[in-house]
Parts: C-alpha cells; structure tokens; sequence
C-alpha cells in the first residue's frame, strides 16, 4: 500500500482527503505510482504529468523522505520507506502566487 | 416564470448568478473550482440545464468541467488535448519557428442543436470538437494546418483563439477568430478554413493589409442576420456584410476605437455595443470613465451610455468574453470588469447597476435566458 498526499486543488477535483492510499504492481516507481493514481482518479490525468509524453508538469514537484525525487528518473524506485507505506509520497504544488 | 442565469468566470473561480426577468434582486453562487482560472463558462442553447467550463492553472493545466443542472453541480470530463498528426510550427515573438503546443481552453462554444457537441478554441491556437459531452475531443486539424498557420504569432496575452460562432442557418459554416493571426471562416464543418481579413488594417504588422496576421480581439453576430459580422480588433471596430469576405470600420465618433468585446442587441440587429479601452498598453476606459458605447444603426455613430457606471477614477478593463446579452424583452445587457465587478443593463444599456462588485478579475461573462 503506497500513501499519496496531493496538493488542495487536486484533492478537491479528485474529492478526496489529505492523503489516500493505492495499490501498486510492481515496484514502487513515481511512474507506477502516478499509473496507479491516475488509473483509480482519472479526472488527475494530464493535471501532473502531460498526457502523452508522462513528463512531470513544470509547476509539479515529487517529495518523500525529505527529499526532492522530482528529477529521478520515473522508474527509479522510491525509497524503501514510501514502498513499505511508512512515509507518504507528496505530489507538490511549486510555491508560487498568481 | 422566465429568468436569466449569468455564467462568470474569473481568474479564482466561477460564479453562477441568478434572477428573474425583472433582473433585480440576484442570487450569487459560488465560487465553483476555487483558485483556478476560469477562463470560460456557457450553456447549452439546446439544453439550459448543461453547461461546459474551462478551467485551468499553471499548477496543474486544463480541466474541463462539464454541468447537467444548470450550474449546482459539476463533473470533470476529459481534458485530452492532442493536436492531430504533426503539431507544426508557428512564429514565436522573436519571429523564430515555434512547435505548436497546448497550453489552455480560452472559449467553449456548445452546439446549437445537441447538448453533447461542443468546440473548444485553444491556444496555442487550434479548434477541437467533442461530441460525447466532453468525454472526448478531437481536433479539426484544418485550420491550424492552414498553409498560413507557420507564420502566425501571438498577441500578447498568447495565440488563443477565442471566438467561435455558429451559423444558426447553415450548420456547415463556423467563424473562427485567433490572436494574432486574424478571423477565418468554415464552410465545410470545420474540415477547411479560409482567412477572412479583407478590409482590415493593422498598423502594428509589416504589411498592414496582409491576409493574416490581424489581432482580432472578438467577432459577434446577430442570429437573425448570420451574414453580418461585427468585430473589434486591436484597434477598430469593423463590420462585415458578407459573413467576411470584406469589411468597413465603423468606428466613427468613439473616444476610442481599442477594445476588446463587442456583442449585439438581441432583438435589433443593427443595435451593438462596445466598451472603448483608451490604448494598447493603456487598458482602462479613456478619461477614467467607464462608458459603454451603443450604435443603433450598425455603427458610425455612437452614444455614450452611463447611467449607473463609474465616471471618474475608473481605471478598469472589461475583457473579449466578458460580455452578453440575454433574450428578454427588454433585453438585457451584461459585463464583467477586471476589478470584480459585473453590471448589468435590464433596458438595453439605458442604464446599469452592479450585480456583484468584488469578484476576482473577470475573464468571461455568459447569460442564458430561462423561460
């Protein structure tokens, strides 16, 4: 079981709390974990990686374990932490007003 | 009992306001997609109980909402956005050749006939269509394949297209307008376009007379007389009278021929209506007096209509979708204002009253008449 925090605007447009929970084949990867977010909340798709190419939204950034994993590769392994369900995998909003 | 509905989108959300014919007392809904731009909201005309919305951020891109209750509740639809084929090149601001790529929906045009069909002008610039109620959109490639297309740039605001209007007597026509590229027009259902530009002249491009390249900032129509066309472009306001092959300014007496809506009386054809920005880099009403000006005749000759709006310290500006009209008798008149406000005319522009005064910055402005 992966956790997944999203940013306020997606949990809203996916109508879910502050953290869910999925499913994952395989091993834990940002690309099999936003697989199977996407697959559970398809109104997500396209909102944090582009559609066809699956290239991380330029405001978007991937935290866990305290570190910024936005620019590993998609099919690194997460840290075995966010594998295991202990630490959640944080889809994050870039700080920015507008 | 009839009604109006007034659709807003702004730069935080949309906003459903609500009144009966006398257009008086008004309910205010909303905000719906708290925090996102709200670039457009319109209804069906074959079913007033469906409504498609445009929203988007820089965040976390488009979403296209779509509502089968008038408005109280929402669901997102697809938000697949894929230029068909090769996306090709346009000019960036630099003049050098750019790859078209998607960046957002700036206008939602439902069918006139079937609540399912809908057409989406996108920038960069290009036109989809959904015939599934949003559920999926495809591209009518023609127009941004358009032999000119290589050389078109984007306006300042980007290379949106931002009008589309359908014929109410001839489904296979569409008039499509992009800025900066000009207004063209269908007459095969979207498959093949031509520019429609003849008449125009725009000081700001090498060739003030070139077929493309025009910033048109918004076309209107009147349903009964589908062949006349009425368009305020970066500067001028121009009239066509043979659904574009060619057009006259109308400017005529306005304290400013800049701006960006224009839209047309429901029920008298020749009565339109503008809303004079002082300049191109200057965006507020000239004397800091917020006017709308009205020509009864098909243009030429203006007059100032101010009863009820702001005449001094007004340093606002009301944008290409921020205006409409509803089909009451008398006809109703709407605008929304980049400082928040939306007004409205219950009489035709005589005069006006605020709805609400401080919404976010209004991007559009739609009204649906409820019988």
């Amino acid at each position: 079981m992966i956790r997944v925090v999203l940013p306020a605007h997606l949990r809203r447009l996916a109508q879910v709390g502050s953290e869910l929970q999925l499913d994952v084949q395989g091993p834990a990867t940002q690309r099999s974990v936003l697989d199977a977010l996407e697959a559970s909340y398809p109104m997500l798709r396209g909102t944090i990686r582009d559609h066809v190419s699956k290239e991380r939204r330029a405001f978007i950034r991937f935290f866990a374990c305290e570190q910024d994993l936005s620019h590993d590769p998609p099919d690194s392994p997460l840290p075995e932490a966010v594998a295991k369900g202990a630490e959640p995998f944080l889809v994050v909003g870039a700080v920015a007003g507008g | 009992m009839s009604g109006v509905r007034v659709l807003v989108g702004t730069h935080k959300g949309a906003f459903v306001l609500t009144a009966d014919e006398k257009r008086k007392a008004w309910n205010v809904e909303g905000p719906h997609f708290a925090g996102w731009d709200v670039f457009h909201v319109k209804g069906s005309p074959a079913d007033p109980n469906r409504i498609y919305a445009s929203q988007t951020t820089g965040w976390h891109g488009q979403v296209i909402q779509r509502s089968n209750d008038g408005g109280k509740t929402w669901e997102p639809v697809d938000n697949k956005f894929v230029y068909e084929g090769e996306p090709g090149t346009h000019k960036w601001y630099d003049g050098t050749p750019r790859p078209f790529e998607f960046k957002r929906v700036w206008h939602l045009e439902p069918s006139l006939t079937d609540p399912d069909t809908v057409y989406a002008g996108v920038e960069d610039a290009a036109i989809f269509r959904s015939t599934d109620g949003g559920s999926s959109w495809q591209e009518l490639p023609g127009l941004r394949k358009h032999q000119s297309a290589p050389n078109w740039q984007p306006g300042a605001g980007g290379m949106c297209l931002h009008t589309i209007i359908l014929d109410p007597t001839n489904p296979q026509r569409i008039f499509a307008a992009i800025s900066a590229a000009g207004a063209f027009r269908s007459d095969d259902a979207g498959k093949t376009w031509l520019p429609i530009n003849r008449g125009l002249k725009s000081e700001g491009i090498p060739d003030p007379d070139a077929e493309v390249g025009h910033c048109v900032h918004r076309i209107a129509m009147h349903p009964s007389r589908p062949n006349v066309l009425f368009m305020q472009k970066h500067w001028d306001v121009m009239r066509s009278d043979d659904a574009g092959d060619s057009w006259r300014e109308i400017s005529g007496n306005l304290p400013s021929d800049f701006g960006f809506p224009i839209d047309v009386h429901p029920h008298e054809p020749d009565t339109i209506y503008v809303v004079p920005i002082k300049s191109d880099t200057e965006h507020f009403p000239p004397e800091g007096k917020l006017r709308v000006y009205r020509s009864r005749n098909g243009g030429n000759e203006w007059q100032a209509l101010t009863k009820g709006l702001p005449q001094s310290d007004c340093y606002l500006n009301i944008l290409r979708d921020a205006m409409a009209v509803d089909a009451l008798d008398p006809g109703g008149v709407y605008f929304g204002t980049s400082g928040g406000q939306v007004y409205a005319s219950a009489d035709a522009g005589d005069s006006w009253a605020p709805i609400v005064r401080d919404l976010p910055a209004v991007l559009s402005v739609e009204v649906q008449t409820l019988q």
